[in-house]
């Protein structure tokens, strides 16, 4: 199955949704003040977020105020150009000179242990050899579901006991994989909400502990956000940023339920790149983002 | 967690304010504002709209009494729609039957493993339940662990099977086992699912109907976005879902999943999750939930964990002499260790009336910076706490060099308490704006406690 059809499966019912609801909208087949109103509002049913809604709707404004369509499928594809502009180029992650230590951060239940399997099992599999250490020492049990995620994708994990200090295991497993001659380094923290000052104070030793290998390390912080997360997505962006610069997105549980328009949202307001959509429960449900192909299918026209 | 829709609804209703009475026109703005503060809170779609409507409706139906103002009296239409939309008086659920029977179901991440210890521990601790914890996430790797070492920590016995992967199975043993063990209650941690996974919903509803449990408690994530209502109707329709915990309501999400949720399924919201530890669980109030988002701040909330934690008579001294103006640096450090006593700056800040703007500066503020003016004081003479404009250059440097500190710090510390004593007249300029909010809620007693309590340090 090509990406673009993965993607446009786990989207199906975002896309499905939005795609019915603009369709039915009956309008006088002109862009006008009432559609682009109505338009507004479907997107946010969508979770676009009313201000990226409404930035979309003025791009659309712009490219064809006036303008008559000539069915919603044109509209849809207007709208798709739009939403594509709204997202800009797909980045290109982990160069492959050097040892790369990509640090995975997020609020509490997001994902980011799935991920990281997930995102191991990928590099794995692109033969990359890769280590993953397990920093987060605060939640039950964590440290061994990280465990089964490593030997479902088979890579090697370093881990200490519950309860000691996440910025050594961070330290140590850098320090492993540097002896190892290791490609890629996952790091995987704790969960913690992004407005708690001590939780991210944690997270910023982390990271300063680990920059002691090397000033450049870590040079990825890859943030994991769940797809079901409305306007906080936002928040999170920003205020993970501030502590930890961000370098990449991954968006998770888009199967099926989520809505995509949240990933509109961030392009928008945080200027950080999307990296990874995680589509599902399975390894490898985790895909590269591509914004040309989500937005077509998101906004994808019905087939006849 | 309403702080953010406090703040535009404030905005929103500033415009009200002057007006003379309600009218169609006068209150469209700000309903409109209204509506879209509550899509920017995530509330969804057509729960907002059809909230406005209810909001709008008894706007205009009522005549507005001549003490307050238009803005005022909509501040109370909003309440009482909000208080009522979540679901009016706040009551904790009896959980009646022996044993009772709880499952907890939900989507991945939303917290189901963590709420169902710490349900467990708070029916433990605050209710005298003897209650069991069953280990039905045969899915996620480590999940039964998890529960394991939770049980543990909280003392209260897990049935869990390693390995074995027939969760109705699972379940019956594990109700027989809390039989054996004359366990009250049994929680049944079931795994995360999407909605729309009919194998799993299907083995939830065999599931429900092998135990026929008293209550089928929904975990929500308090950020969930516009989807919130979909699936919590979805679980509604398949399991008739008798309660709802909303997890993560520590974080700044504005949280209207509450309200969609709600207005989704009728369900009762019963509980809410607000922070890492065990004990961070709460019985879900409306009225303290509406009163937040109002920005009235959770007073009484905060009155109570004051009247737990803090030494009553302290608190009196310091607030008498806050109120006479006589409050110095040696009173800052007494304060400064009660308020510490409550928890986290943010939290408390969090809690206050008006505390939207507020809070965005505690966001500001690590927990360090407080410890570093504790510091600072204590290297003060006892002299210099007593009348601090007689700290010059010189006992500046002394005090930076003997708090570990240095001399911007010393500085800024002589500046946060002359901002606390500007601050402390705001707070009693707020003490009068709170009675007259009381007066138009019809007071809830322990509320008006406000007066005598300390206000927090200007950082």
């Amino acid at each position: 199955m090509n990406l673009f059809s993965r993607i446009r499966e786990g989207l199906g019912r975002t896309s499905d949704a939005l795609v019915r609801s603009l369709k039915g909208m009956v309008g006088t087949g002109r862009i006008d003040e009432a559609t682009l109103e109505d338009l507004v509002e479907r997107l946010v049913r969508a979770d676009v977020g009313i201000e990226t809604a409404e930035d979309l709707v003025e791009r659309l404004r712009k490219r064809a105020w006036g303008r008559a369509y000539r069915d919603s499928d044109e509209l849809l594809d207007w709208l798709a150009d739009c939403a594509v502009d709204l997202l800009g180029p797909s980045e290109p992650f982990l160069p492959s000179s050097g040892l790369q230590v990509v640090a995975i951060v997020g609020v509490n239940g997001a994902g980011k242990t799935t991920t990281i399997g997930k995102l191991a099992h990928r590099l794995r599999s692109q033969g990359r050899k890769v280590l993953v250490g397990a920093c987060d020492t605060f939640r039950a049990a964590a440290v061994d579901q990280l465990e089964e995620w490593c030997r479902r994708a088979d890579v090697p994990c370093v881990r200490q006991k519950p309860g000691a200090d996440p910025a050594a295991v961070a330290y140590d497993a850098v320090a492993a994989a540097m002896v190892r001659g290791c490609d890629v380094v996952l790091l995987d923290t704790a969960g913690r909400l992004q407005n708690r000052a001590d939780l991210m104070a944690e997270l910023a030793k982390i990271l300063k502990v680990v920059a002691k290998h090397d000033a450049s390390y870590p040079q990825h912080v890859w943030l994991v956000l769940d797809g079901n997360t409305g306007q906080n997505a936002v928040s999170q962006a920003k205020l993970f940023h501030e502590t930890a610069p961000l370098t990449g997105l991954v968006v998770t549980k888009l199967d099926g339920t989520a809505k995509g328009g949240a990933v509109l949202s961030l392009r928008k307001v945080v200027q950080t790149p999307v990296l990874f959509l995680g589509l599902g429960e399975k390894i490898d449900d985790l895909v590269p983002f591509q914004p040309r192909e989500y937005a077509r299918a998101l906004f994808e026209r019905s087939e006849p | 967690m309403f702080e953010q829709l406090s703040r535009r609804l404030e905005e929103a209703m500033k415009k009200l304010r002057g007006e003379a009475r309600l009218t169609d026109e006068n209150v469209a703005d700000s309903l409109r504002d209204v509506r879209r503060a509550l899509l920017e809170a995530d509330v969804e779609l057509d729960v907002a709209k059809s909230f406005v409507a209810k909001v709008k409706e008894r706007a205009l139906g009522q005549s507005v009494t001549l003490s307050v103002t238009p803005g005022e009296h909509m501040i109370k239409v909003l309440h009482d729609s909000l208080v009522e939309t979540l679901g009016g008086e706040a009551a904790e659920p009896n959980f009646p039957g022996n044993p009772t029977l709880v499952m907890m179901v939900g989507l991945q991440g939303s917290g189901k493993t963590t709420s169902a210890a710490k349900l467990a521990n708070h029916l433990k601790e605050k209710r005298a339940r003897r209650p069991m914890l069953v280990a039905c996430d045969v899915y996620r790797p480590a999940a039964v662990d998890q529960l394991q070492v939770l049980g543990k920590k909280i003392g209260v016995p897990v049935h869990a099977e390693p390995g074995e992967k027939d969760v109705l199975a699972i379940a019956k043993r594990g109700r027989q086992a809390a039989r054996d063990a004359a366990c009250d209650l049994v929680i049944f941690d079931t795994a995360g699912r999407l909605q729309i996974d009919e194998l799993l919903m299907d083995e939830l509803l065999k599931l429900k109907k092998e135990l026929q449990p008293q209550e089928i408690v929904f975990v929500a994530d308090a950020m969930t976005g516009q989807e919130a209502v979909r699936v919590a109707k979805t679980f509604h329709e398949k399991l008739s879902i008798s309660g709802a915990i909303l997890t993560k309501t520590d974080g700044d999400a504005r949280g209207g999943a509450a309200l969609s949720l709600r207005e989704a399924t009728k369900a009762r919201l019963l509980y809410v999750g607000t922070g890492e530890g065990i004990a961070a669980f709460e019985v879900f109030d409306p009225q303290r939930m509406a009163g937040r988002i109002l920005g009235m701040g959770d007073v009484v909330g905060l009155v109570e964990r004051a009247q737990e934690r803090l030494d009553q008579g302290e608190v009196e001294r310091l607030g008498k002499r806050m109120f006479k103006n006589q409050f110095d640096l040696e009173d800052m450090l007494a304060q400064i260790r009660q308020v510490r006593k409550l928890g986290s700056v943010m939290d408390i800040v969090g809690m206050l009336p008006g505390a939207g703007k507020l809070k965005e500066k505690a966001g500001e503020i690590d927990e360090k910076a407080i410890v570093r003016v504790e510091a600072v004081i204590s290297s003060m003479t006892k002299q210099e706490r007593k009348s601090p404009k007689i700290i010059d250059g010189k006992r500046r440097a002394r005090i930076a060099k003997g708090s570990g500190t240095d001399l911007q710090q010393v500085n800024q510390v002589l500046k946060q308490y002359d901002q606390m004593k500007q601050m402390m007249q705001q707070f009693s300029k707020m003490g009068g704006k709170m009675k007259q909010m009381q007066k138009l809620m019809g007071a809830r007693g322990k509320g008006g406690g406000m007066g005598g309590f300390p206000g927090m340090p200007g950082f």
